[in-house]
């Protein structure tokens, strides 16, 4: 009984690069370059990748409050892109979004009940009284309590205020919740409770998630299946578990292999990379990943890999995996 | 058990505020040996950047001082030291790393510049001889380009190639204490990986003892020998890494070894410590984990525990359970 709720067909955004005193555009950056994947009804997809690889870009191009540049977006059977801002803002409310940081998502100068009840406001859902009893629920559901209510954001811890923030996602009964790095900001003993909350009201609501983090150890533990991005690219997508005991692309395989493990007697066979990330307003011909990469050949240089599935459900982009190698 | 060379004994640090005082390191004592690397873990707020700056005399005063206790750096106490004896001995017998390297590079002189200095300051030798010795040490630390790198501005490089320059400064001041404060947090795992093996390397070939000050228990497995742990401005408890990773004792550290997810195993509910971090201070008396304790029993509210030698392997734990 898998369905697909959000299905994504390569999905661009180039931001401009404005210069001189005229403000032209000088170049782009190409935040995201042809992103592809699908999310079914209740799964989680982790997105995973280094600072700058369009993470973040991704997943507010899907909710388009970033507007992508090409490609399309499916969701719950209809075409986000060809929305009207009307019709948009109605969608919203299936799709939610949790930032990473907790301090500054948060207007500090709310009550924590006005910040909960906006979203409900702005979807005209049910009576003032009615809101403010959800609010309540709400705050229960998060682990929070009922009297909080009428306190300020900005008298709440980090992980408490990433709760306020999951319960302000979940105040208009979303199906897709986009994480954008919910736990970073947080720490390691608050981290684990903010997961827990987050796999328990997938459980209780079948919410679907689009959990994006650069923690691999976090990412693997919440995701079904994951996604790894480098410069505005899906380089390898598959389950969790098969990408961890099988990382086919040499980039995914020297990101895991960097991870430190809290083991002090674990010997890591670490793949060291050698040069610079290069830079997203002037990538590399050929495969991103090239310039970095210990296998590169000489067909790397010259031609983009194609995302393409390799086993069941592995889908990777590497020359390595040609047919007709 | 090695030489110790930065003995840190009773130190105090407080802020004085509008909300009053903030003991934000309260007596914390622990010892660096020459050629090891210790680390230090906690939650945010702990007091760990507090300690560093402690030791560099570079607590901001006012709010901050230094209010009582003792940091033995070889045979002198640095919290009597003079500002002009802690210029000297900043970047050239310690040297730091701060979190953000932007604010420890100035902005306004190239790289090179910033570099040369610092070497000069170490070896009196002319501008040439130094320049020469500043390239050899940047491509030391894996950057490309050195030659032109060093003619460039801090914010011309990425946050990966500004610590790299961190570092490189202080391989070039050959220090014999590095304090690094959490010098790969902002940095990619496959940057981060690099730095670490740059930081093994001064340490291994060069005998540079390291304060390493993190929050990823990673970090700390695969750097360190030794780890002190802290909790709101005080070290709770102290030990091998071995010791912490494995037979952890005081019931912070245990629930933080338990909330790390695990990369090797199957996906399964992660342990969590309940509540959260109460404001250093806030607990005037008593062990300041007990009000998240799920051990914490009457003594653990009228007494404080002190750290105090727990087994005799000469680990050191803050707690109730283990003392009488
Ligand atoms: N509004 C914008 N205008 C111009 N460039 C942008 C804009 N937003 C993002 N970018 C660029 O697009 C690229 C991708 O950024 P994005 O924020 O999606 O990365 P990310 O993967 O989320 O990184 P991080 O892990 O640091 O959050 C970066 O090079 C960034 O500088
Ligand atoms: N300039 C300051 N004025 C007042 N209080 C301060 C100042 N600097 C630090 N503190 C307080 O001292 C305490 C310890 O801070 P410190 O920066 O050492 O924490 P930390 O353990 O390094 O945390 P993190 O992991 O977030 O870096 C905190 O409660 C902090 O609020
Ligand atoms: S396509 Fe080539 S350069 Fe790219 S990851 Fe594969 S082997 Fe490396
Ligand atoms: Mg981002
Ligand atoms: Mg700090």
């Amino acid at each position: 009984m898998t369905e697909k709720l959000l299905e994504v067909q390569d999905l661009k955004k180039y931001f401009p690069i404005k210069g001189g005193i005229l403000g032209r555009q000088v170049g782009q950056v190409k935040a995201i370059n042809g992103v592809s994947f699908y999310i079914n009804k209740g799964e989680t997809l982790g997105l995973v990748g280094e600072s700058g690889c369009g993470k973040s870009t991704t997943g507010r191009s899907l909710l388009r409050l970033i507007e992508p540049t090409e490609g399309t977006i499916t969701f719950d059977g209809k075409e986000v892109t060809s929305l009207s801002g009307r019709e948009m803002r109605k969608m919203r409310r299936d799709m939610q979004m949790v930032f990473q940081d907790p301090f500054a998502s948060l207007n500090p100068r709310h009550t924590v009940e006005r910040i909960i009840e906006e979203p409900m406001i702005v979807h005209k859902m049910g009576t003032s009284a009615e809101r403010k009893k959800r609010v309540r629920e709400l705050l229960e559901v998060v682990g929070l309590n009922s009297y909080h209510a009428k306190r300020y954001a900005h008298q709440f811890s980090g992980g408490q205020r990433q709760r306020i923030g999951i319960a302000r996602a979940l105040a208009v009964k979303p199906k897709l919740i986009i994480a954008d790095e919910p736990v970073s900001a947080l720490d390691v003993s608050i981290q684990s409770q903010v997961l827990n909350l987050l796999e328990d009201l997938q459980n209780e609501f079948n919410l679907t998630y689009l959990f994006i983090a650069h923690d691999l150890s976090v990412v693997k533990h919440i995701s079904d299946r994951v996604g790894v991005m480098y410069l505005g690219q899906l380089v390898e997508l598959t389950e969790s578990d098969k990408l961890y005991a099988n990382p086919k692309h040499p980039y995914t395989r020297a990101l895991l292999s960097a991870v430190p493990i809290a083991d002090p007697e674990f010997e890591q066979e670490r793949i060291v990379l050698r040069g610079d990330v290069p830079s997203p307003s002037n990538p590399p011909k050929g495969c991103p990943f090239h310039t970095r990469c210990p296998e590169a050949m000489d067909i790397c240089k010259s031609v983009n890999p194609a995302f393409r599935e390799d086993d069941e459900g592995h889908y990777v982009a590497c020359h390595l995996y040609d047919e007709d190698k | 058990m090695g030489e110790t060379i930065l003995e840190v004994k009773g130190l105090q640090t407080h802020f004085f505020t509008d909300d009053g005082e903030i003991p934000a390191v309260n007596k914390v004592d622990f010892h660096v040996d020459k050629g090891e690397v210790l680390g230090i873990v906690g939650e945010s707020g702990s007091g760990k950047s507090v300690t560093s700056l402690s030791v560099m005399g570079l607590v901001p005063k006012p709010p901050g001082k230094i209010v009582g206790g003792e940091i033995n750096f070889k045979d002198e106490n640095l919290v009597n030291a003079s500002e002009k004896r802690m210029r000297q001995i900043r970047g050239n017998e310690i040297a730091m790393i701060f979190q953000e390297p932007m604010t420890s590079l100035n902005p306004v002189f190239t790289i090179g510049n910033q570099l040369i200095e610092a070497i000069r300051l170490h070896n009196k030798w002319d501008k040439k001889k130094a320049k020469a010795r500043a390239v050899e040490i940047l491509k030391l630390v894996g950057l490309p380009r050195a030659e032109e790198l060093i003619d460039e501005y801090p914010h011309q490089l990425s946050g990966g190639m500004r610590q790299r320059v961190m570092i490189a400064m202080a391989m070039a001041c050959d220090p014999e204490v590095l304090i690094a404060d959490e010098p790969t947090t902002a940095l990619d795992v496959t940057i981060q990986a690099q730095i670490l093996e740059l930081m093994k390397d001064l340490n291994k070939n060069r005998g540079t003892a390291i304060m390493l000050i993190t929050h990823d228990l990673g970090v700390v497995a695969e750097m360190c020998q030794r780890v002190a742990v802290m909790y709101s401005g005080n070290i709770v408890e102290e030990g091998t890494v071995k010791q912490i990773f494995k037979e952890p004792k005081h019931p912070y550290t245990v629930g933080l070894i338990k909330s790390v997810p695990d990369m090797t195993s199957k996906r399964e509910r992660l342990y969590s410590i309940p509540g959260s971090v109460q404001k250093p201070g806030s607990i005037k008396v008593g062990c300041p984990f007990a009000p998240r304790c799920e051990h914490a029993f009457d003594r653990c509210v009228s007494e404080t525990p002190a750290l105090l030698e727990a087994g005799d392997e000469g680990q050191k734990v803050s707690c109730w359970l283990h003392h009488d």
